[in-house]
């Protein structure tokens, strides 16, 4: 009978010691529970690309957005091809993107119900300081990296279809290089991850890569990369917010993401935008306007 | 080296100025692992209790599966609990994606068979003359239960301490069916991930050492109640 005693007090401390730990953090206002229904009307979940989240922008633009409409955004940051295929199913509500070809697809599928442009900056090759391929300075981006490739200069690509990645693809195209069999070359190697990871990869392992200039920039100051090549038109990358068509997928927030896309293309967000990062990097880091 | 120092250092500082953005994701790491880890306690006891006492065909087939339950990749568990929880998904109705409860469930799973299968090892362990023993006193089945639980106590706590390690450690799963979405399913090692990503790694230092802090003093509390009940 001691025993049961015992063991009664026992467990009963164990359960004491869990619940203080468990009550001490709910004295800490929980995050809004969402289970219980309201999302559809004040929840809202965007799926973007890594670039909008990695260069800080995302944190000046949501906190403001959910101030002026009540709503409460979950950011999602993922490559642009995973966010049209989450647009697709219904579990995003609102898309922002930068892979035209494939949102145009996506619109023509129906699975968009407007898609406006928000925004621009462009892509840049960049690679160690020494430039092992010699490329530094060129202007045609596919002839560059026609020369990485010759050269057989380590080239690391984001390979996770994203937005870049698509860019990538289609810049290796043009140089008259099929992308699909890279991945068996020794100097081409496919990260896997986001362009803040590629980046670090690429300036760890001495390789060169395409990044959106918004995360390189960001990432600068610790990185072993220089810009090497700019200002090819065809290094153009444009963002456009997608609201999710809400008739294939009902509990879409279609009101929450039409008062997104007003929100991101408002004159009061695009001078924002305009004007982020001019304080950090001496330039924005998006342009609006064509 | 010098990142490793500034990290610790501005982990201190986060801690001495009460930092709300590092306070909030501590709390709802320790809230979202503790929940996990008390709901493994609950589903897998009985059944590490139902494993080491009862005999039924294809037994030995559930009991590897358990084991190898142990080793459980989170991505794997992350990715099928978002696969049903998505909108798209089976149970998308419920609308737990990206939330702490959408990652209480997953970690859950992660922890469940690591409480199963040790618990289930302790109480074989015990001497089954004791079984025996304490039916033949006039102890009822349910007596008998407690009673050998009881005999297995520091192996149950280890079981615990097992259990909460794997679960505040593992980034896979949360930030699949959690999104680390700011304010809500943020935690420390997710966002330890995005703070790598974002190139400060001062403060993802910081909050690796917070994780590691947090770990010890839970495990601490933990061990205090084992050394304790050892000489009970």
């Amino acid at each position: 009978m001691r025993t049961c005693s015992r063991l009664v007090g026992w467990v009963g401390t164990l359960i004491l010691l869990i619940s203080t730990t468990l009550g001490a953090c709910q004295a800490i206002p929980p995050p809004v529970d969402t289970a219980s229904g309201r999302k559809m009307s004040k929840e809202l979940i965007l799926a973007t690309t890594t670039s909008t989240q990695d260069s800080g922008l995302l944190d000046v633009l949501i906190p403001l957005f959910e101030k002026e409409t009540g709503y409460t955004v979950k950011v999602i940051a993922v490559g642009t091809g995973a966010a049209l295929r989450m647009g697709e199913r219904g579990d995003a509500d609102v898309l922002l993107v930068h892979a035209p070809e494939a949102e145009e697809a996506f619109m023509a599928a129906g699975h968009g119900l407007e898609r406006e442009y928000v925004m621009y900056n462009d892509f840049v090759i960049v690679g160690p300081p020494d430039d092992p391929a010699g490329i530094r300075g060129m202007e045609d981006a596919s002839a560059a990296m026609k020369r990485i490739a010759e050269s057989q200069t380590l080239w690391i690509s984001r390979g996770d279809d994203s937005g870049t990645h698509k860019k990538e693809k289609s810049l290796w195209k043009e140089a008259g290089i099929d992308p699909t069999p890279l991945a068996s070359q020794p100097w081409y190697q496919e990260s896997g991850q986001g362009m803040g990871a590629t980046l670090r990869i690429a300036s760890e392992k001495g390789g060169y890569t395409l990044s959106d200039r918004a995360t390189y920039l960001n990432l600068q100051h610790t990185l072993h990369l220089d810009i090497l090549v700019e200002g090819d038109p065809r290094l153009y990358n444009v963002y456009h917010v997608i609201v999710v068509n809400p008739e294939k997928h009902p509990n879409v927030n279609v009101e929450g993401a039409r008062a997104f896309a007003d929100f991101m293309t408002s004159p009061q967000v695009q001078d924002i935008i305009r004007s982020y990062g001019v304080d950090r990097f001496g330039q924005p880091l998006f342009h609006v306007g064509r | 080296m010098e990142t490793i120092w500034a990290g610790i250092r501005e982990a201190t500082q986060l801690l001495l100025h009460r930092d709300p953005y590092v306070l909030e994701i501590t709390a709802l790491t320790l809230r979202v692992s503790g929940t996990a880890t008390l709901v493994a306690l609950v589903l897998g006891v009985p059944i590490g209790v139902a494993l080491a006492f009862l005999d039924f065909p294809g037994k030995s087939i559930i009991v590897a599966a358990v084991n190898t339950g142990m080793g459980l990749p989170p991505v794997v568990v992350g990715l099928v609990v978002a696969l049903m929880l998505w909108r798209s998904g089976p149970l998308g109705w419920l609308g737990l994606i990206y939330t702490p409860t959408a990652m209480v469930i997953a970690q859950a799973l992660i922890a469940w068979p690591l409480v199963t299968g040790l618990s289930m090892a302790a109480l074989q362990q015990l001497d089954p003359r004791l079984r025996w023993q304490l039916l033949g006193i006039g102890a009822s089945s349910w007596q008998m239960v407690l009673l050998l639980l009881w005999e297995t106590r520091l192996l149950l706590v280890a079981a615990i301490i097992a259990a909460f390690g794997a679960v505040i450690s593992e980034v896979g799963a949360s930030m699949m069916v959690g999104g680390n979405v700011a304010h809500h399913t943020r935690v420390l090692t997710t966002a330890t991930v995005l703070e790598t990503s974002k190139g400060n790694f001062a403060l993802a230092m910081a909050l690796s050492t917070i994780l590691l802090l947090l770990a010890y003093l839970v495990t601490f509390a933990l061990t205090s109640l084992q050394q304790r009940a050892r000489r009970l």
